[in-house]
């Protein structure tokens, strides 16, 4: 017995490394997935995955994929470790007859650590509304693509959030923030802008940091309490953000004067503070709901008939990181059709695919007719812009559902644009890059 | 039969004092050797040396760097990568701030640094002893992630805490695809494998060994213990440093705080009792088996069951059965990978033979 299992690992590790992979035939196009469904993140990466998973599936079976491409995937666990995302995008990266189409990840470290393996091995790295903002500017990085409204993006539309609430951005003038931040390279990115902000508009900004793993605030809220803010920005992310709202409960600070990021604003995040979180808003990732009516065709299609998609609870079908997913999974198909539509109806390799992100185009039409209005800002890149700046929107908890709070709100484009092109030129000047020049490039 | 030193004379001191003095195991060694640095570079891909072998390597350097420490001198230590983020940053800083500093000078002066942290917290070790100085040097690993994210100077005020690793060049030659950079790795871990496989046959070695099993005894005659104790701390984090310095250049690209966290250092503890303690073969048994085992078993069964088993459900399988290997082998084995490997050597001695 033991022997004979033996000889089946014997046999079968040559054949798993070393074994041309048959699985991507002529007409599919392979895309890796480096998941995250277990580890510290794992609600983030079940639903995020999830929804990208089945809007992949329904692409599948209700058009037969794009443009008769197949999509075909593979799942590789990276448990939200950087070296395990590195070792993911290596073993995946040359699968598939054109190789991957491009790594999606929310790992900032892992996105950090990818960056020059990407640009040497042509593959993009595509993450919505995500970090690394200075990846957005394409003539350093060709091949980093933060779609969306990047961190430092959002940041300046939570600003501009706050200053409608108080009736104007002038009445920031002498209000006293406090930006409760967690200790990694997420927490830390937005510093710098805000505090050029609270210059611009005139507001104090203290920064407070919660250590890794965050799940003891004590500290910080009593510090809080004696700053007395007008506003606490909580950057945090999963597992810290109920411990924030449980301790302000605690405090006696009001739920309504907290204002959340992408990664606090779903709807794992709240649920465990129970009663501590309504009143609570975040910017939202992606809106929450299954009244899109793609996400509702896909839990018709996926869910319904005893049928199962890949979300173990079909509950969170519609939940805020699923929505996110199905988002990431649109402008997944619809780079690919901007890409096929030049260098036809094929699977196309990284490099066509790095084109195509740059010319992708999704404006009002197109989202009301692939059943996503609302669900997404439109999104317009180009060479030099790999994120489109959309704007942000917010969203409030009532105990038991995300509700939009206001419209959309517009990101400070100039400020952002700034930040990012110093940095960005900064890492050419140390990386010896020589920056593309976008106007010879043309269309 | 095959595995036999019957007539194999020692007939002088450097013969009998050889690091390998037995014929076949001269061989083996050579052969792995020569494997490594003339075929594997043929052999090997993108993936491999990317993402098996690199990361493989390195962590076999932390763990040796550990097994001098805990295995040798017996000096229980939870801050292991503590002392590979200092290494990592001081590489990092004297690149930056040195201008035209040579890549491996900036990885020996950070390993110089790593050691002069190493002996600043290995002062407890001469009041507090076993598992009250493991929690000691896990204030070690706190401290030093602190003060790395605390202070912006060390990330050369970078914004996000990450920072890129800066090119790596030696008389105009670049160390920019992943076959250089393997092998780059390959010489820096067999030169230091080789030191400390030197060293602790050295007094210095049979001091820490005399220390780990019983100070007052190894006090008693004459051994130095201050000088004993932090000179296994500075070793034992010089490799630690080199290792982190190895792990943001030649692996990862990137240095951040995050990659040292309290994880690292309790991987590296497993691999240090996993492969066998106070053996330098050891800390490569325990870095394959902590680092390539949880990918093999994650090819096996998505191999096996991809499509029919939701992989969420495999993830956790994997590391359920990974949990059970581990036990499994120390239940059999308690004195690690190596101690076995040890057995089967003295088995074949005797092959075919029952005795």
């Amino acid at each position: 017995m033991v022997r004979g299992l033996l000889r089946l690992l014997v046999a079968a590790v040559p054949t798993l490394l070393f074994a041309p992979h048959c699985l991507a035939q002529a007409n599919e196009q392979f895309i890796p997935l480096p998941v995250y469904k277990t580890g510290p993140v794992s609600a983030v990466g079940t639903g995020m995955y999830g929804g990208v998973i089945d809007y992949f599936d329904y692409v599948n079976k209700k058009y037969g994929g794009v443009n008769g491409v197949k999509l075909v995937w593979e799942e590789c666990e990276t448990a939200f470790q950087v070296d395990r995302a590195v070792e993911c995008y290596e073993r995946l990266k040359r699968k598939g007859s054109t190789g991957a189409l491009h790594f999606m990840t929310y790992q900032t470290g892992a996105i950090y650590a990818l960056t020059d393996r990407a640009r040497a091995d042509k593959i993009p790295l595509v993450l919505f509304n995500s970090g690394r903002a200075d990846a957005s500017d394409g003539r350093v990085f060709p091949y980093s693509f933060p779609i969306g409204t990047n961190y430092l993006s959002a940041n300046t539309a939570k600003i501009r959030f706050i200053g409608a609430q108080e009736g104007g951005m002038d009445k920031l003038k002498g209000k006293k923030f406090v930006n409760l931040y967690i200790g990694n390279a997420y927490g830390k990115e937005t510093i710098p802008l805000l505090e050029i902000q609270a210059k611009r508009y005139g507001f104090e900004v203290t920064h407070i940091e919660v250590p890794i793993p965050g799940t003891e605030q004590q500290a910080q809220w009593l510090q809080i309490r004696r700053i007395q803010p007008d506003w606490v920005i909580l950057r945090l992310a999963g597992v810290q953000v109920p411990a924030a709202l449980k301790m302000a409960q605690r405090m006696g600070f009001p739920t309504s004067k907290m204002l959340g990021v992408a990664s606090a604003g779903s709807e794992e995040d709240v649920i465990p503070a129970g009663d501590a979180a309504i009143g609570f808003t975040a910017w939202a990732l992606g809106p929450s709901g299954r009244h899109f009516p793609v996400v509702k065709e896909m839990y018709d299609l996926l869910y319904t008939g005893g049928k199962h998609g890949n979300m173990e609870d079909p509950n969170r079908v519609g939940s805020v990181y699923y929505n996110a997913g199905v988002i990431n999974g649109i402008l997944t198909v619809e780079a690919m059709r901007t890409g096929q539509a030049k260098f036809g109806k094929r699977p196309l390799t990284g490099e066509e695919i790095q084109w195509a992100y740059e010319h992708l185009k999704l404006d009002d039409r197109r989202l009301k007719a692939l059943g996503a209005e609302n669900l997404l800002a439109p999104v317009r890149l180009s060479c030099a812009d790999h994120e489109g700046g959309s704007p942000a929107r917010f969203h409030r908890w009532d105990g038991k559902k995300w509700n939009p709070v206001g419209d959309w709100v517009p990101t400070d484009r100039a400020l952002v644009r700034q930040w990012v092109e110093g940095s960005a030129a900064k890492y050419a000047k140390d990386k010896g890059i020589t920056p593309r020049d976008c106007a010879k490039e043309g269309a | 039969m095959i595995y036999r030193e019957t007539g194999q004379y020692k007939i002088s001191y450097g013969a009998d004092e050889q690091i390998f003095p037995i014929k076949q195991d001269r061989y083996v060694i050579l052969a792995v050797l020569l494997f490594a640095f003339l075929v594997m570079p043929f052999l090997g891909n993108d993936y491999w040396f990317g993402a098996i072998l690199i990361p493989f390597l390195i962590l076999s350097l932390a763990a040796l760097g550990l097994n001098i420490l805990t295995g040798y001198a017996g000096q229980l230590s939870l801050g292991s990568a503590g002392f590979m983020a200092v290494g990592a940053f001081a590489a990092y800083n004297f690149m930056l701030r040195i201008d035209g500093m040579p890549f491996l000078l900036a990885f020996f002066l950070s390993g110089l640094c790593a050691a002069a942290v190493g002996i600043v917290f290995g002062l407890p070790s001469l009041r507090v002893k076993g598992f009250y100085l493991a929690a000691a040097t896990l204030a070690s690993q706190f401290f030093i992630e602190w003060v790395l994210t605390k202070f912006p100077w060390f990330t050369n005020h970078s914004a996000s805490g990450v920072i890129t690793a800066q090119k790596m060049e030696l008389f105009g030659f670049a160390f920019d695809t992943p076959t250089s950079r393997y092998l780059l790795t390959l010489s820096i871990v067999t030169l230091l494998a080789l030191f400390a496989k030197n060293l602790v046959r050295t007094r210095t070695g049979r001091d820490w060994m005399a220390v780990r099993d019983m100070d007052v005894a190894a006090e008693v005659i004459g051994i130095p213990i201050l000088r004993t104790k932090l000179l296994a701390f500075a070793i034992s984090s010089f490799y630690l440093g080199i290792a982190g310095a190895l792990w943001a250049y030649t692996y990862l690209g990137t240095v951040e705080p995050q990659a040292f966290e309290l994880n690292r250092s309790f991987q590296i503890l497993f691999m240090v009792i996993i492969g066998g303690m106070g053996t330098i073969v050891g800390a490569f048994f325990g870095a394959a088996f902590i680092v390539l085992v949880p990918i093999f078993l994650n090819l096996l069964s998505s191999g096996l069951f991809g499509g029919a088993v939701d992989p969420g459900m495999l993830a956790h399988m994997e590391q359920l059965v990974f949990g059970a290997m581990i036990i499994f082998f120390l239940i059999v084995e308690p004195l690690g990978l190596a101690r076995l490997w040890q057995l089967g050597k003295q088995k074949l001695r005797l092959w075919p033979f029952p005795h």
